[in-house]
C-alpha cells in the first residue's frame, strides 16, 4: 500500500476536520471519543468507496473547503448538502466519482443539513492516537496535527489495492432529508423525575430553536424553560453521545461528539443513536422537537438500521 | 445496605448506581466492581466510566441485550463484595507553591486567616483520592482537602490557566490537566504532566487511587522540568498501606 499526495487546501473551509468513528475505550480517563457527528452519512461514504467503515474521512461542516487535487481518486460526499463542485460543475453527493489530479473540488454553500462528509477510497491519512485518527481540538489530538484544516495543508491518502467503478450510489430512500424543524426521539434521562412536571411537559411539545453557540462538543437550543424541582447542579456523573443537559438557565443542550466525558447537570433526556446524525446535521436557527420512546423502541430500530447497512454493504460490493 | 439500581442512559449505556453522596465507601465498592469488570470482561461492552456514585458501562445493543448486560453486572456486583482488591497507590506530585505559578496563594491565605506556610502545610499534609477523571483528558475529580483551606471561585474565572496548575475552588482541590479557562484559586503549579499525549500511556492517574502533593523550590521545579523532557522523572508511587 503506498501512500500518495491526495490534495492540497487551499481554503480550509469553516471548519473541516480528520475523523473516524471515535476514540473509544479512554473515557474513563477523561478523553472524549469525538469522532463523527453523522455516522450515518459516515458510514455510507466509506461503503461507497469500498473501505472499511472505520477509515477516516473529512468532516466538513457548513462552509466547505477548496481542494485541489495532486492525484487520481475515487471519492464519495454524503450528508449534508453543501453544493459540491468539482472544477465549477455540480457533482452528486451519495455516488461515486473520479477526481483527477488538478481538479478542483470547492462548495457552493449549505442547502440541507451542516455537515457533509468526503470519503476516498483506499482512505485518508491522518495521525492515530489512542487507536483513533479522530481529531479532538481541544487536546490537539489526532487527525491533522490536532488541529481543523488550514490552508496550504497537504492530505495524503493509502492507494487502494483495486480500483474502484464510478457512480455507485445507494437508493434515494437511504438518502435523509434534512428538514428545518427535526423530531428527535428521546429516552428518559436520569434526573428525569427532578423537573417540574409542567416543565417536562413543555419540554415534549414545544419547539427549541438551535442557537449559533452550536459545535462539535454541543448543540445549546433556546426556547421554553425546564426547570428542576430543587437545583440544576448534580455530582459530577458520565455522560453519552446525546445527553440532553440542562444548566440552571432553563434551557437545554444536546451533548454531541466533542462532549466531556462527565458533566454536572441535571440530564433530562438522552437521543436515541439511530436519531444522532439528525441531530448533527441541525442548522443555527432551526428547530427541534422531542418525543418520548421506550428503550426497546430504541433497540429495535437501532437493530434495524444496523441490518440495513449489513445488506447495502453487501449489495455495493456485488456492484464491484 | 444501599441496594445497587441500575438504569439505561440512552439505548447503548447502562448506569449502575452505587450509592447518592460522595464516599471513600462508595468508591471502593465502585473499585471492586470495576476491578472484576476489567479481570472478567463481558462481550459487547466497549468501555465504563467510573464517577463519584456509579458506573456507566457503554455496550453495544447489536451484540448484547439490556437484560443480558444487567444480568451480568449483577452477578459482578455480587462478586464484588466478596473480593479483596489491590491496595490502592499514592502518587505524589511535586508542587511549587506561590510567586508566579500560584498567584492566588495569598488570596487563599487571607481568605482563610493563614499564614503563607501554613496553607501549604495543610495542602501537602492530605491524602486525596481520586474519586473519578473527567473534564478534560486526566483530569482528576479530589476528595479529602481540609476544610479549613476552603476558597470560593474566582468571580471572574482567567482565560488561560496553564497546565499543572494545583487550584482549590470551594472545598474541592485539583490540577489542570491541560491549559485551558479556569475559574480557580490557583496556588502553585506541578512540573509533572498529567496527560502527556507522547507517552504510551498519556493518562497519568487513576480512579480510586490516591494524590500527595509535596512542595519544591522554584530550582527543583526547573530541574524535574527538564527530567520530565528528557523522560528520566518517574512520579513516584507508594502503596497505601505504607502510608
Amino acid at each position: 500500500m503506498t501512500k500518495e499526495t491526495l490534495c492540497y487546501v487551499k481554503k480550509p473551509g469553516m471548519f473541516t476536520t480528520i475523523q473516524d468513528l471515535g476514540r473509544f475505550g479512554f473515557q474513563s480517563q477523561g478523553i472524549p471519543p469525538a469522532g463523527v457527528m453523522d455516522y450515518y452519512a459516515f458510514t455510507i461514504a466509506n461503503m461507497l468507496t469500498g473501505n472499511h467503515l472505520r477509515e477516516a474521512v473529512l468532516e466538513i461542516t457548513m462552509t466547505g473547503p477548496v481542494l485541489s487535487f495532486a492525484s487520481q481518486a475515487v471519492i464519495a460526499i454524503t450528508g449534508g448538502d453543501l453544493q459540491p463542485e468539482l472544477n465549477g460543475e455540480t457533482v452528486p453527493m451519495w455516488k461515486t466519482f473520479t477526481v483527477q489530479e488538478g481538479d478542483e473540488l470547492s462548495f457552493k454553500g449549505p442547502k440541507q443539513g451542516a455537515r457533509a462528509y468526503l470519503a476516498v477510497s483506499g482512505g485518508i491519512n491522518g495521525e492515530e492516537v489512542l487507536k483513533s485518527k479522530s481529531t479532538y481540538v481541544k487536546a490537539k489530538l489526532g487527525g491533522f496535527e490536532g488541529r481543523a484544516l488550514r490552508k496550504g495543508d497537504k492530505l495524503t491518502f493509502t492507494v487502494p489495492c483495486n480500483s474502484l467503478s464510478t457512480g455507485k450510489g445507494v437508493h434515494s430512500e437511504l438518502i435523509p432529508s434534512y428538514p428545518s424543524t427535526q423530531e428527535l426521539r428521546v429516552l428518559e434521562g436520569q434526573e428525569y423525575t427532578a423537573f417540574e412536571k409542567k416543565a417536562v411537559q413543555s419540554f415534549f411539545t414545544s419547539a427549541y430553536t438551535v442557537t449559533n453557540e452550536s459545535d462539535r462538543m454541543g448543540i445549546r437550543l433556546s426556547g421554553s424553560h425546564v426547570t428542576q424541582k430543587n437545583k440544576a447542579d448534580i455530582l459530577s456523573d458520565a455522560v453519552t453521545f446525546g445527553t440532553i443537559q440542562v444548566a440552571s438557565d432553563g434551557q437545554p443542550m444536546i451533548l454531541m461528539a466533542d462532549r466531556q466525558t462527565t458533566g454536572g447537570y441535571t440530564r433530562i433526556a438522552n437521543i436515541i443513536t439511530v436519531d444522532l446524525p439528525k441531530a448533527a446535521q441541525v442548522l443555527p436557527g432551526q428547530k427541534i422537537t422531542f418525543k418520548k420512546v421506550s428503550l426497546e423502541e430504541a433497540h429495535s430500530l437501532f437493530l434495524k438500521e444496523r441490518k440495513q447497512f449489513a445488506s447495502l454493504a453487501l449489495a455495493l460490493e456485488e456492484k464491484l | 445496605m444501599h441496594p445497587i439500581r441500575m438504569e439505561a442512559m440512552g439505548d447503548g449505556g447502562l448506569r449502575v448506581v452505587f450509592g447518592s453522596s460522595i464516599s471513600k465507601k462508595i468508591n471502593q465498592k465502585i473499585r471492586a466492581f470495576t476491578f472484576l469488570l476489567e479481570e472478567n470482561k463481558i462481550n459487547g461492552i466497549s468501555e465504563w466510566v467510573p464517577s463519584y456514585t456509579s458506573v456507566t458501562i457503554h455496550y453495544d445493543p447489536a451484540r448484547l441485550t439490556f437484560d443480558a448486560l444487567k444480568k451480568q453486572v449483577m452477578q459482578r456486583c455480587n462478586e464484588a463484595k466478596q473480593i479483596d482488591i489491590p491496595p490502592a497507590n499514592v502518587y505524589e506530585i511535586p508542587v511549587c507553591y506561590g510567586g508566579e505559578f500560584g498567584p492566588d496563594l495569598k488570596n487563599v491565605a487571607s481568605h482563610n486567616q493563614l499564614e503563607i506556610n501554613e496553607v501549604i502545610d495543610l495542602h501537602t499534609a492530605g491524602e486525596y483520592l481520586i474519586y473519578m477523571l473527567g473534564f478534560t483528558p486526566g483530569f482528576p475529580y479530589l476528595g479529602g482537602m481540609n476544610e479549613t483551606l476552603s476558597t470560593p471561585r474566582l468571580t471572574t474565572p482567567r482565560s488561560l490557566v496553564k497546565a499543572g496548575s494545583v487550584g482549590i475552588a470551594g472545598n474541592q482541590t485539583g490540577v489542570y490537566s491541560l491549559d485551558s479557562p479556569g475559574g480557580w484559586n490557583i496556588i502553585g503549579r506541578s512540573p509533572v504532566k498529567l496527560f502527556d499525549v507522547t507517552k504510551k500511556h498519556p493518562v497519568l492517574l487513576e480512579a480510586g487511587h490516591y494524590i500527595r502533593f509535596f512542595s519544591i523550590t522554584d530550582t527543583m521545579y526547573e530541574t524535574i522540568k527538564k527530567q520530565i523532557k528528557e523522560g528520566t522523572y518517574e512520579v513516584k508511587m507508594v502503596k497505601e498501606d505504607d502510608v
